[in-house]
């Protein structure tokens, strides 16, 4: 049948079995909009308060639920405004589809109103980035960028379309998903990738190989990397653990890669590690890191990262075998499949011992009572007697963000959602919509501190007008509390330009955007109002206030070896 | 970038798609993490919808290595060749201009010119226009001795190389496997 650009946009994310998009539109997108009008029933629009909002929330959306998120915006400003979220996709291998519109090809290369090179922005932080200039070849594009972002490791493409395409007609044959790989350009290419890629089946020698490395361990150590979050390979992790019988660290990106109640895990490890994790991998012998890339916040000094350990790594993008960290062993494979594998394998081991060694060590901090104030740990531990156990946790970026996923356990993948690579304060309040989106019968609770939420509190009107229930709790300590952490310890007290002694109140601003706000104290204040916003699954902005000195402990100074604990 | 103490010009040679944006894709790659590409040649191979790319840059080995994994990471990028010099061939083309006002020097330049068996590709009342291929150490040997006269312009493909005997930038191996490994994404 024969459809315009944009009918046909629409139809391909049908056929990819898209039931939200998150966007913003403008000049150049009209078309696209004025389409999905006849499709509503089908795609569900979010209108953001802004691109960056839209950007985050697909971003919360395809962690959440494994699919791929979708979001679009305008050309110009509205394809430069995705750019943080399009770079917080590609560090933490999000699969996220980013649909922009251009000029018309008349215009373009002249410097016309709202015109940008946004191909060539986003060329470093997506996998792929793709202009449509002719409608004929907008659908085979549409369903190879999104064979892209959720293949290998995923991650996010960007797609932009020129404006005149989304205009112009062409024929268009549905295709369902299952069938593209037998279709048009998808199927030339995957022609040539039969001749040109050897994909491997996974080495059996290889892993033969770490079946015998385990059997000759001593001390064996485990890494839960964000690859076992994103393989879904949280049941395989938890037996591999299991028959191993070795302690497992998990990264900032590996929550929810293993239960995170297990008897095995030895919590976050890296600069805001636990001793026990720490300490259990500088003392290992065989250290096996799932789906981590030793980024600078877990392998602190990579020369004297884990020095008595053999290391073993295993991820499905092999670029990252020996880039940070020179390994003795590597298996480049999917997580769940590799594990499943090895799985099959191994015969149980035992390590009493080395496990008791490792376990004699703290897996969690304690802080000390508050008195009038709340402490960190009261708020976390509060929030998690009350909400339900599969609840999603979003979190900002600073000690919040640490403190959450200190305290909290994570037990399946998507239940934590957090931006560990790229570090993008304001992405909690957008991927919280975005998870709520995807999991509507989820309770979906939003950390924040006061610095990140004033960020993009803008996405309050998104939560309001959708009826989204998430619940924010804001850790306010009235200072931007992770800076302030580096220059209490690092720049002797020298507090530039971190006091946020302003405004606004958090209270009557979730007010002016039609939301309840509360304050609170204490945890019998907080127990109530948590209990209020479950009853009345509205979204609420609860200002939870803590002393502007509490630190995230605890702590190993960037470059430092791993068991170099500060004195805090 | 930390200073490197073992750089020396390397050659990598890659096959990518023949399509709009990539070769600034690879090219970025380069100075992303610091790289100055010393000569980048690209060029239609067998294949039409394939490019071949030479690319000269200086680097130490492990840090060419972590250069070539970025590369084969890239999408449209499908093989990735860093080359030795023992076992590879290389070639480039110089164009040079080269005054030669009077009888005496013409001679003088051609006779050079024969010993490095380059050709005289264009001549006018008051210049002559070389034509040479070789190796690195054959195209400076003739600037060098050019720098006597007077040099007008240059004009340099950038080398080209390719290995020597069977082996090919297709080879499969374990590896060149592994690097492929989730590309093929349907």
């Amino acid at each position: 049948m024969i459809l315009t650009g944009a009918e046909i946009l629409m139809e391909c994310l049908i056929e990819q079995e898209v039931d939200a998009v998150f966007g913003y539109p403008g000049g150049t997108i009209l078309n696209v909009y004025d389409a999905l009008v006849s499709y509503r029933d089908r795609i569900k629009h979010y209108l953001t308060a802004h691109e960056q909002g839209a950007s985050h929330a697909a971003d919360g959306y395809a962690r959440s639920t494994g699919k791929v998120g979708v979001a679009f915006s305008t050309s110009g400003p509205g394809a430069t405004n995705l750019t943080t979220g399009v770079a917080t996709a590609y560090m933490d291998s999000s699969p996220v589809v980013f649909i922009s519109c251009n000029v018309s090809d008349n215009l373009i290369g002249k410097d016309s109103f709202q015109e940008v090179d946004s191909t060539g922005i986003m060329l470093p932080i997506t996998k792929c980035t793709f202009q449509i200039t002719d409608v004929n070849r907008l659908a085979d594009t549409v369903r190879r960028a999104f064979a892209i972002a959720r293949s290998g490791r995923p991650g996010p493409v960007f797609i932009d379309i020129l404006k005149n395409v989304t205009a112009e007609t062409a024929e268009y044959e549905f295709i369902p998903r299952s069938e593209h790989k037998e279709a048009g350009v998808l199927k030339a290419i995957y022609d040539r990738n039969m001749v040109d890629y050897y994909v491997p089946e996974i080495d059996e020698e290889d892993i033969d190989k770490l079946v015998e490395m385990i059997g000759e361990s001593e001390r064996p150590m485990l890494i839960c990397g964000g690859g076992v979050v994103r393989g879904r390979a949280h049941k395989e992790f938890n037996d591999f653990v299991r028959l191993v019988d070795a302690p497992a660290a998990i990264t900032v990106m590996g929550g929810g890669g293993m239960n995170g109640r297990d008897s095995h895990t030895t919590g976050m490890i890296g600069m805001h590690g636990s001793q026990a994790s720490n300490i259990g991998v500088n003392e290992c012998d065989l250290l096996i890191a799932v789906g981590c890339r030793f980024s600078d916040r877990v392998a602190l000094d990579p020369e004297s990262f884990a020095a008595q350990a053999k290391i073993v790594h295993i991820d499905i993008d092999r670029s990252e075998i020996n880039k940070n960290v020179k390994t003795d062993h590597h298996i480049v494979g999917d997580a769940k499949e590799v594990l499943r594998r090895l799985n099959e394998k191994l015969s149980p081991q035992s390590h009493p011992e080395w496990m008791d060694f490792v376990f004699s060590h703290p897996t969690e901090t304690v802080y000390e009572d508050g008195g009038d104030t709340l402490n960190p740990k009261q708020i976390c531990d509060t929030i998690a007697k009350l909400v339900p156990e599969d609840t999603i946790v979003a979190t900002d970026v600073g000690q919040h963000q640490m403190w959450a996923i200190q305290h909290f356990h994570f037990d399946y993948p998507g239940q934590l959602i957090t931006s560990g690579g790229f570090g993008t304060m304001g992405f909690g309040l957008g991927a919280a919509i975005g998870a709520s989106a995807g999991n509507p019968d989820k309770t979906v609770i939003h950390i924040a501190g006061d610095g990140s939420f004033r960020m993009n509190c803008n996405e309050l009107s998104t939560v309001q007008y959708y009826g989204i229930p998430v619940i924010t709790f804001i850790f306010n300590n009235h200072t931007l509390g992770m800076v302030r952490q580096w220059q209490n310890l690092i720049y002797k007290k020298n507090f530039s330009e971190t006091t946020l002694d302003r405004g606004p109140d958090f209270v009557k601003l979730a007010e002016a955007y039609g939301l309840n706000g509360r304050r609170v104290s204490s945890q019998e204040e907080l127990a109530k109002v948590i209990e209020e916003a479950l009853e009345k699954k509205e979204g609420y902005v609860i200002d939870c206030l803590i002393d502007m000195d509490e630190m995230v402990r605890p702590m190993v100074g960037g470059g430092s070896h791993i068991t170099n604990f500060m004195k805090i | 970038m930390e200073a490197m103490k073992n750089a020396r010009s390397q050659t990598l040679a890659l096959l990518v798609d023949n399509e709009a944006g990539v070769l600034s894709q690879i090219a970025r790659l380069f100075s992303r993490k610091g790289y100055n590409i010393d000569a980048f040649a690209a060029g239609p191979t067998e294949n039409p919808g394939v490019t071949r790319i030479t690319i000269d840059v200086v680097a130490d080995e492990p840090h060419t290595e972590l250069l070539c994994n970025q590369l084969r990471k890239l999408y449209p990028v499908h093989s990735v060749k860093w080359l030795n010099t023992d076992n590879s061939l290389y070639r480039e083309l110089m164009l040079i201009k080269v005054r030669a006002e009077s009888g005496e020097r013409r001679n003088d330049i051609i006779q050079l010119a024969n010993i490095f068996r380059a050709n005289i590709v264009d001549v006018s009342i008051d210049t002559l226009t070389l034509g040479i291929t070789g190796d690195e150490e054959k195209i400076s040997g003739l600037i060098n001795i050019m720098k006597e006269f007077d040099i007008l312009e240059i004009a340099r493909t950038g080398v080209v190389a390719i290995e020597r005997g069977n082996a090919t930038i297709n080879d499969k191996s374990k590896e060149s496997g592994e690097f492929s490994y989730g590309k093929n994404v349907l």
